[in-house]
């Protein structure tokens, strides 16, 4: 008996010993894959701990979701290709995925948005209920893809009311989903049923588009020179200044991005010219200061600083534009803030190269619009 | 001579069997299969197996050995990217494995993010999208590298989206990210994505696709296409061998065939291959061979071209002279692939459409509808036409 007892403290030993090994293998796999860069810097180390890492059991999987908080891109794509495998082969042999380790990884809104809605995907994968249950209160959540799929939900929900008539129910539970929304698409649908229902939303006040401007041009850009040309703006605002256009005299006018999608149109104020540089600027107030996104829409050549700081420059013509199409990292400063973009218009006479025109705002990471302290 | 010939005949049978489709338009990288088993006679009991598939995509499945590797991609806004590896046999999917876009995914609403064709070197499977995400993978799904190259290279895009396939060679993965921006050609170490190689490349859009060249004395050269006309590089180094400066379409690619390239350049421009690599031959210049979306595709000693309304034109291979046209039901974007004397056209409606081109006015021999928009080329292996649309993907010919 005493001997059998010291066997089992050996073999108890010996388990926890293996488990501690394990677990130290996987935490030196995980920082290799965390350690990943540009240019393919650290590939050729993380091509093996991925393989220690996919091998994993599938109890695995929180911890392995975790080292997702605060990685890089990259990183998120090594280990979402490692959980894919992980899942991919416990769930073909049969065996379970940790569904309630899983659920308690979701509901905890501060790991990575992308880990949790991978680990969304897995439960569902594994129990559809247990996923419907969770969606059910992720309208807020700070997942855009999870947030979309509750929107959704409740849009699904507004459209079967409208369809029985409840119209009351349908408005209610449009407005609920449109306070929610972040996709444009998502937006432009409930704003169109709203409408039907008598319930006309200001689009442009939803998508928190920056609207007022004082705008200058045309400057030369012949053969798209003006696009590198530092003209007088870039290095000094002065309201008051007077300069050599491509066709006379410019000054600085005040104009104002139109319609539904904030856009404003150079061709109005500028006069519709090929081979052209124009100047927008405008000031958002901040009552903090915070990282922000800038979100640009414009299919001409383009430049923009936020505090006299160049964000981007963009040097593609009348490829396509849609909403969002860039999206920025910035810092705003508390109080006076100044944003100047540069558009360039190129030579091309074609009827869909007419457009000189941008449309531009100013979001948190997850598109919430933000408005200036001080308008 | 004869000995390395064999050699290499031999090198090459190892690496793929000879049923493999492992990159855009097959192991020549011409659109011609080397098998002479295809059905010609389509009809709805050639259809061996179809699937569906989780999202979209323009690109061309390839195949090595058993396995038929796909990219789609998916989500609101496009950048959910998937590559998938079926069973050739019966479509069943032996993995996936899914990744976030890390670059832009804007895109036309004709292409797709997931339109670049992978590429295989028989023991990997790389994958490009248009988000110019670059991932590689081994045959059985274990992740072996991944580049972001947007996040390296932030103004490498187009807003209409990316489309150019990959291509392999002596150990390097060439990806064309050329735009009208940060327009630029890598050479990456198949093994670590790292790159070999850059080239700053003609700032203007484009949608071709790096080809191999093998000269008659076994060299092997990439050729990049573009605007400008085609330059030929060494896969290894990105040093040029000898360029071709008379401009070329950014659209449809060069063709390889019998050791003549056939550029999409002022019409077509036939350049024989010189065997120790140098600049090559100019044989003819033909007008009346004008490719549009499709590439050009040599079978049966005539080149093809198939305009975008559907319009065959057979030109002489050795002169260019125009022999025939075919009048198909169109349009076209889809590029022809051929094998033994039939080429298989399929048009944007889904309708494939089987060309004999032995018949002296050429005729439509085979024919059945998909039923489903498709943009995309097909690919040929194991006696079957694989053929995918942005919701299926069908086996045409054996089970």
């Amino acid at each position: 008996m005493k001997n059998f007892l010291v066997c089992l403290l050996i073999a108890a030993c010996w388990g926890g010993f293996a488990e501690g090994v394990a677990a130290a293998t996987l935490n030196s796999a995980l920082a290799d894959l965390r350690a990943v860069g540009p240019e393919g810097s650290g590939n050729a180390i993380a091509s093996a701990a991925w393989k220690e890492v996919a091998g994993s059991d599938a109890k695995a999987l929180p911890k392995i979701l975790s080292a997702m908080d605060g990685s890089n891109e990259l990183t998120l794509n090594w280990l979402r290709a490692a959980v894919d495998a992980i899942a991919g082969r416990t769930l073909q042999s049969g065996g379970k995925l940790p569904v309630a380790a899983l659920e308690r990884f979701i509901r905890d809104t501060k790991h990575n948005p992308r880990a949790r809605r991978l680990a969304y995907e897995l439960v569902t994968r594994a129990s559809p209920e247990s996923g419907a249950k969770l969606l059910a209160k992720m309208l807020d959540d700070p997942s855009t893809e999870l947030r979309r799929d509750a929107v959704q939900r409740v849009m699904d929900e507004a459209a079967r009311s409208s369809k029985a008539g409840r119209n009351a129910d349908a408005i209610g539970s449009y407005e609920s989903a449109l306070r929610s929304a972040r996709d444009v698409d998502q937006i432009d649908g409930i704003a169109k049923e709203l409408k039907t229902l008598g319930k006309p939303v200001e689009l442009p006040k939803v998508f928190g588009w920056l609207t007022q401007w004082k705008v200058i041009g045309p400057f030369d850009s012949t053969g798209g020179a003006g696009f590198e040309k530092v003209y007088p703006p870039e290095e000094r605002i002065d309201f008051n200044a007077e300069y050599d256009g491509k066709s006379g005299k410019v000054r600085w006018q005040e104009f104002a991005a139109q319609g539904d999608y904030g856009v404003l149109d150079l061709n109005k104020p500028c006069g519709a010219i090929k081979e052209v540089a124009g100047y927008a600027f405008t000031e958002f107030s901040s009552d903090k200061a915070r990282p922000v996104e800038l979100r640009l829409g414009c299919k001409n050549a383009w430049k923009i600083w936020l505090n006299g700081k160049l964000l981007f420059a963009r040097d593609e013509y009348h490829r396509g534009v849609e909403i969002d199409q860039y999206r920025l990292a910035g810092e705003l400063k508390p109080g006076r803030n100044t944003i100047l973009l540069k558009i360039c218009q190129n030579h091309q006479t074609e009827d869909w190269t007419k457009e000189w025109e941008f449309q531009l705002r100013i979001t948190d990471a997850l598109g919430t619009p933000i408005a200036s302290a001080k308008n | 001579m004869k000995t390395i010939t064999i050699g290499l005949l031999l090198a090459a049978s190892l690496e793929f069997a000879a049923a493999d489709w492992p990159q855009f338009r097959g192991p020549h990288g011409n659109g011609v299969s080397d098998e002479r088993n295809v059905p010609a006679k389509l009809d709805a009991n050639s259809i061996a197996w179809a699937i569906d598939l989780p999202g979209r995509g323009l690109s061309s499945p390839i195949v090595v050995g058993e396995r038929v590797f796909i990219t789609c991609s998916s989500g609101p806004k496009q950048d959910r990217l998937h590559i998938l590896c079926l069973n050739a046999k019966d479509g069943s999917k032996r993995w996936e494995r899914q990744f976030w876009a890390t670059g832009r995914t804007m895109c036309h609403e004709k292409t797709s993010v997931a339109a670049p064709t992978p590429a295989s070197d028989g023991e990997r499977v790389f994958a490009l999208f248009s988000s110019n995400d670059l991932i590689c993978l081994d045959l059985d799904g274990n992740l072996l590298w991944l580049r972001g190259l947007m996040r390296d290279y932030p103004n490498a895009s187009n807003s209409l989206g990316m489309s150019s396939s990959l291509v392999t060679a002596d150990g390097a993965v060439v990806a064309m990210i050329e735009n009208d921006s940060e327009s630029i050609t890598a050479g990456l170490d198949a093994r670590t994505g790292v790159n070999l190689w850059k080239l700053n490349r003609p700032k203007m859009a484009n949608w071709t696709s790096p080809l191999p060249i093998t000269t008659p004395g076994g060299r092997t050269l990439i050729g990049l296409q573009s605007g400008k006309g085609l330059v030929a590089v060494e896969p290894r180094s990105g040093k040029s061998a000898w360029e071709y400066k008379d401009g070329a379409s950014t659209i449809p690619s060069s063709t390889l065939s019998d050791g003549v390239l056939f550029v999409p350049s002022h019409g077509i421009t036939a350049l024989q291959i010189q065997a120790d690599g140098s600049t090559p031959k100019q044989l003819w210049r033909s007008g009346q061979l004008r490719p549009a979306t499709s590439s050009p595709v040599v079978l049966n000693k005539m080149v093809f071209t198939l305009n975008d309304a559907g319009v065959l034109t057979s030109g002489d291979v050795a002169s260019g002279s125009r022999k025939w046209q075919l009048r198909l039901k169109g349009p076209y974007s889809a590029t022809p692939v051929g094998a033994g004397v039939n080429l298989y056209c399929v048009n944007e409606a889904g309708l494939v459409q089987v060309v004999d081109t032995t018949q002296p006015e050429g005729a439509v021999v085979g024919e059945i509808n998909l039923g489903q928009m498709i943009l995309s080329t097909p690919s040929i292996a194991r006696g079957a036409l694989f053929i995918r649309s942005d919701g299926k993907l069908w086996k045409l010919g054996k089970s």
